[in-house]
């Protein structure tokens, strides 16, 4: 039983982990992620963490040709743009995410729906290493 | 229930005053906020004195972050030699002075005021498209910025679903764009004065005069296909779907029903107010819709006992092309997925059945967060007076009106509806 407290920091240091994690209301059973603190569908206030599967598919993505500050220091701009979305997981639940292994130069070849598993993303090394949460088309 | 929610008495709007909206190097936000103070002076019918107002609220999302400097309510008694009654700043994102026009009418109805100022003022334009855009982001959801969306990114993300859901594509986006256009050179305020066509002209005899290839698009749409003329920005909104970066000025003076007669024989009546709020793209119940809307409609239409086809006229706040689409079906005017076609087909022109942001909307009448909440009530409040210039709606007897405001992501939402009676 994974005993870290549910909070956003936990959640992201899982994701340095390369572990999806989300909360479950050991009430209701409905799965959240990120985890929360309270259930919102009975207002249970008891969860637990559950380890999500890592695959979805896309519900709705944007193809950004001017990003924040920390993408354009990574070469991101017009010339390179890149896509993020949101996913819809297995489970039910919908996280935002990076979309990679897509044409963002040509958003019209990406389509909702497409089946996605999770990557994660690494930058930097050492104390520096950023992680980020990141999914991809399926290999089929 | 929404249902229930009613003024303890009821409140009305006496005068009202905006700035021009536009970037400008050499004005700051005390000169704005003068500036629209001054307009809504005259704009009293029967005159009145400033020492009656008894305590104001300021709509400001982050002139913290874009000039170095917070604390605007008594920047802005000050300015207006109105210290020391009570003035407070509002903070709502995009929605920051449909926020103070809230405080202030509950204020009033409360008994605790008679006569309180309300408006708003953001002053973006000092900082660059880079920094103005960190700055927006702050009112993303806090996940969404992990995932390195920007504000255009999230609208981006919710116009593919909605394309994917209802069958839409960038043509629909397109049709939006130009209605608003169309309706800029009517409002002197705006920022943006020249319809897509004047435009394309401009640019075409730029080339000319420079000796550059000459653009041979064919009409407006065939100029939004060309990225070179609509850059994307956050695919699929692009250049013409995105508001621009803005500073303003806006202010309303409100009073107790029942003193209205004492300022004017023209008064609007608040009739009825809702509040949502709601909680980010990946916990959001629908892609298409905000649930935050959804909530200030009831309230609104709660408290008003008006239907969606009582509402004559709105401002949507159309911070990009997509949200237009979804606030008109969310308030009702349109069912789910419908918009799209009825844009296309001239229901929200001015002289549609339906006209929607007569004013050129956030996207041609610019959009300074914390002014442009009350800038839209103003709206509402010229066209209702019959006070709205070139832009009034013509050949119709405006009794209601309405005003949709978004904060954030679809964080914060209001909906407003004002009528003459």
């Amino acid at each position: 039983m994974e005993e870290r407290p549910l909070s956003d920091i936990s959640y992201y240091k899982f994701i340095d982990e390369e572990k999806l994690m989300g909360s479950e209301c050991k009430k209701c059973e409905e799965l959240y992620v990120p985890p929360r603190h309270f259930c919102i569908k009975c207002h249970g206030s008891d969860m637990e963490w559950h380890q999500m599967e890592g695959n979805g598919k896309l519900a709705a993505f944007t193809c950004i040709f001017i990003g924040p500050p920390f993408m354009v220091q990574q070469g991101f701009d017009r010339k390179n743009p890149y896509c993020t979305g949101v996913v819809e997981l297995e489970e039910g639940p919908r996280v935002v995410a990076r979309i990679e292994g897509v044409d963002a130069g040509d958003p019209e070849s990406i389509k909702v729906g497409t089946p996605l598993e999770v990557e994660f993303l690494h930058r930097g090394e050492g104390d520096e290493e950023v992680v980020s949460l990141a999914f991809r088309p399926t290999a089929s | 229930m929404p249902e229930k929610r009613k003024l303890g008495r009821g409140v009305a709007i006496v005068g009202a005053g905006m700035s021009k909206f536009g970037m400008f190097a050499d004005k700051d936000s005390k000169d704005l906020f003068a500036e629209a103070f001054k307009e809504l002076l005259s704009s009293v019918d029967k005159g009145f004195d400033p020492e009656r107002i008894e305590a104001m609220w300021i709509g400001n999302f982050s002139n913290d972050f874009f000039v170095h400097q917070s604390h605007w309510g008594p920047i802005i008694s000050d300015l207006l030699g109105m210290a020391p009654i009570a003035s407070t700043r509002t903070e709502g994102a995009c929605a920051a002075s449909t926020l103070a026009f809230r405080d202030g009418v509950m204020s009033i109805a409360s008994g605790l005021y008679d006569v309180v100022l309300v408006g708003g003022v953001e002053e973006m334009s000092k900082c660059t498209t880079v920094e103005v855009t960190e700055g927006l982001a702050l009112a993303t959801s806090p996940y969404e910025g992990a995932a390195a969306f920007t504000f255009p990114g999230v609208f981006g993300a919710l116009a593919t679903a909605y394309f994917d859901k209802y069958g839409a594509s960038r043509e629909a986006l397109m049709n939006v764009t130009i209605k608003s256009h169309n309706n800029a050179p009517l409002n002197p305020k705006a920022q943006f004065n020249q319809t897509i066509a004047e435009i394309m002209q401009a640019k075409i005899k730029r080339a000319e005069e420079k000796g550059r290839p000459v653009p041979s698009w064919s009409d407006e749409k065939d100029a939004l296909r060309d990225s070179r003329f609509n850059p994307p920005v956050a695919w699929p909104m692009c250049l013409y779907d995105c508001c621009p970066i803005s500073d303003g000025a806006s202010c309303m003076l409100l009073v107790a029903e029942d003193m209205a007669g004492e300022f004017t024989d023209k008064p609007v009546y608040l009739a009825g107010m809702g509040q949502g709020s709601g909680r980010g793209l990946h916990a959001a119940p629908s892609l298409t819709s905000f649930e935050a809307n959804k909530q200030a409609a009831a309230e609104a239409y709660g408290m008003s006992g008006l239907e969606p086809k009582d509402i004559q006229f709105s401002e949507v706040h159309d911070c990009f092309s997509i949200a237009e689409l979804i606030h008109t079906e969310d308030l009702g005017f349109f069912g789910p997925g419908e918009a799209f076609e009825a844009v296309a087909d001239g229901a929200t022109k001015l002289d549609g059945p339906m006209p929607i942001n007569t004013s050129g909307g956030l996207k041609c009448k610019g959009h300074p967060v914390g002014a442009t909440g009350v800038s839209q009530l103003i709206e509402v409040w010229k066209q209702l007076r019959g006070d709205a210039g070139k832009r009034q709606i013509p050949g119709r007897d405006l009794h209601v009106g309405g005003a949709q405001n978004l904060g954030g992501t679809g964080g914060t939402c209001t909906f407003t509806i004002l009528e003459r009676r």
